[in-house]
């Protein structure tokens, strides 16, 4: 009965997974009990947060910001990260624990290449050969980052299956860990798929949240009101919230993406707002609040932003959600979009679009007073990668 | 038809068992299923065709997209099999979250009145498998398991207290679709397997001299998927094909 709860969050969570990869997902919960409190490798990772990702990032007063919307707000700097975005912080964390495991090879799935990147950052500067599945029709969307990851020595192999983008991503990546399970570590990039892995990447970015209530006790001596996340996959919403769960006086806000409108076609969502409108299911290993339709096929998902682009979210913020400790919301492709702008123009800082899905809510609630007095929004990444898609829209 | 009396009337024989996979709505799946009895398939496995097939390779990845673009989906499926008319053991084969979005007691009832006594679903492994294994033993309906080269200890124990119908053992890591070399490590894995229950070695079999290999290193079955769904996939005189093909490599059984 133990073993059985083992990775569960409430009934959420479980470890979904063909027999041939129950051995690794069972070496990898071991490798990760056995390191996640060794002294040498927590004394490495945090090296490698401190001189090679850049860490800490700050925690600063949009000025304003906070003028405009009568609220104090603060921007965890997750920008300013080696790579332009959190996803380092977990691939650091993993490509380590691989190392640490023996494993010889890293492979990893991608959506826009954000993660690919990461993974391929992690891989070089650690010496451990690294391939990055990526749907065939993102290459092509997403060229530079193709280039990137290569310029760090990474394969990058596209995926021509389904509908060529991150979930069959998943699936191939998948598939070649069930031929390669002895020398290979797959390197999840978010809080989703089989116990271990979200357990693993919630911890490994927690050092965000960690950060945040000791700089926000430095600078206000007390508690935020409130923190605002986008939310995709889930990495950095866990990651910021996942050190205040205890603190029930400070709100959780998971803001997903919601897209070009709530509906859903035959075989494809509007947006990819899982936590508000998903239902119960099983994908990619875990149980959790997933896009389907009523057969249970799953529904490809959109978003503007490639990095909220999924069709399922993290186990761990199903269960909050469902008990009532976060709670979940989502901003529309052109909300998200206004709050690009608005924060390049009034901070000097053009966010990523993922982000600005959680800056959009600022707007969208800093009227109704949920918020309260000091708000902190995770800036999760730069906007740089997405100027094309904003061109794209032609919205100056 | 129950598995056990179909392996039983084998053993009697002396033959070895075909299990033949195709996947639903993936053609004329009526003509194709009595193609592949008509050339001595003993048990048919219909694979349920599901969005995200993690367990397969791209040949039946390939047949899941096109049985599902053809509009194949649950409902479907069960009126079809109702229909089949067969005097074989039929199993599904199919992902977790269809058989979770239908609701477990729902989809072992619906197996159990279109004549289906068989479940195979690769993303369930036995320990996620309490509930739904209740709902296939009040309902006489076997809940098979895969073993892979990688299963052992007390997770073998377990998977062999659990499964029922027969072992499905994977000859090698990986996924679904024909390979050339796969003898080795499947004596291997039958020898390290000591169960009384059946045991059908399935991944990567094409030929009847693989399959009689097979059989003469332990195994009570084999299970060939891809290169029948390949012949679907061709085009090309398909039922002729998938009977001939059928027949070489049950006559290779005996």
């Amino acid at each position: 009965m133990n073993t059985k709860q083992k990775g569960k969050f409430g009934r959420f969570g479980g470890q979904f997974v063909p027999e041939v990869l129950m051995p690794a997902v069972k070496e990898l919960e071991q490798g990760y009990e056995r390191f996640r409190n060794d002294p040498e490798f927590k004394q490495e990772l945090d090296y490698y947060l401190q001189d090679f990702a850049g860490r800490s990032t700050p925690l600063y007063h949009a000025r304003r910001l906070s003028e405009k919307y009568g609220i104090k707000v603060y921007l965890k700097r997750e920008d300013l990260v080696h790579g332009g975005a959190h996803k380092l912080n977990n691939t650091l964390g993993q490509a380590l624990l691989a190392k640490y495991m023996g494993k010889r090879r890293l492979i990893a799935e991608t959506g826009a290449g954000q993660h690919g990147t990461a993974t391929a950052m992690a891989g070089a500067n650690l010496g451990i050969a690294t391939e990055v599945y990526m749907g065939a029709k993102d290459i092509q969307r997403q060229r530079m980052n193709v280039y990137r990851m290569e310029l760090m020595g990474t394969k990058v192999i596209p995926v021509t299956s389904g509908s060529q983008t991150l979930k069959d991503a998943i699936n191939e990546a998948l598939r070649d860990w069930v031929s390669n399970v002895e020398d290979t570590h797959y390197l999840i990039g978010s809080v989703v798929g089989p116990h271990p892995y979200p357990t693993i990447v919630r911890d490994f970015q927690s050092v965000i949240g960690n950060e945040v209530k000791q700089q926000i006790m430095e600078k206000e001596g007390r508690l935020p009101d409130s923190i605002i996340a986008c939310t995709g996959g889930g990495s950095n919403a866990i990651g910021t919230f996942y050190p205040f769960i205890s603190d029930t006086e400070v709100k959780l806000f998971a803001v997903e993406a919601g897209g070009s409108g709530m509906e859903s076609t035959k075989k494809a969502a509007l947006h990819s707002a899982s936590l508000c409108v998903g239902e119960e299911g099983v994908l990619h290993g875990a149980r959790t609040k997933i896009l389907q339709d009523p057969y249970g096929q799953i529904l490809e998902s959109h978003s503007i932003a490639a990095g909220l682009d999924y069709s399922g979210v993290g186990p761990e913020l199903t269960y909050l959600a469902e008990t009532g400790r976060i709670k979940p919301a989502n901003t529309s492709d052109d909300e998200a979009l206004a709050a690009f702008h608005e924060l390049s123009r009034m901070e000097g800082i053009i966010p990523a679009l993922e982000s600005s899905h959680a800056l959009a809510y600022l707007a969208k609630a800093a009227g109704s007073g949920e918020l309260g007095e000091i708000v902190v929004i995770n800036l999760s990444g730069r906007g740089d990668k997405d100027l094309e898609t904003v061109l794209e829209k032609g919205a100056l | 038809m129950r598995i056990s009396d179909k392996f039983d009337e084998l053993k009697i024989k002396g033959d070895g068992a075909l299990i033949a996979y195709v996947c639903a709505g993936d053609g004329d799946t009526t003509k194709i299923v009595h193609a592949l009895i008509r050339g001595g398939a003993d048990i048919v496995e219909l694979g349920l065709p599901f969005s995200d097939p993690i367990a397969d390779g791209p040949t039946i990845q390939a047949s899941i997209e096109r049985a599902l673009d053809a509009g194949m989906n649950p409902d479907r499926y069960f009126e079809m099999v109702k229909g089949l008319g067969v005097d074989v053991p039929l199993v599904v084969m199919t992902y977790y979250n269809l058989i979770f979005k239908r609701g477990l007691e729902r989809f072992v009832k619906d197996c159990k009145d279109s004549g289906i006594t068989g479940i195979i679903v690769p993303d369930l492994p036995p320990e996620e498998s309490g509930e739904l294994g209740g709902y296939c033993e009040g309902n006489g309906v076997d809940l098979i398991f895969l073993v892979a080269p990688t299963t052992t200890g007390e997770r073998l124990e377990d998977i062999l207290t659990r499964g029922t119908g027969f072992l499905y053992l994977v000859s090698r890591l990986g996924v679904t679709g024909a390979r050339a070399d796969i003898a080795g490590s499947t004596k291997e894995v039958l020898d390290r397997v000591k169960t009384d229950k059946p045991k059908a070695v399935g991944f990567g079999i094409s030929s009847g001299a693989q399959a009689a290999e097979i059989i003469k290193s332990g195994a009570q079955g084999v299970i060939v998927g891809s290169a029948f769904v390949d012949i679907i996939a061709s085009g090309q005189d398909v039922e002729g094909r998938l009977e001939a093909l059928a027949r070489e490599i049950k006559s290779s059984l005996g």
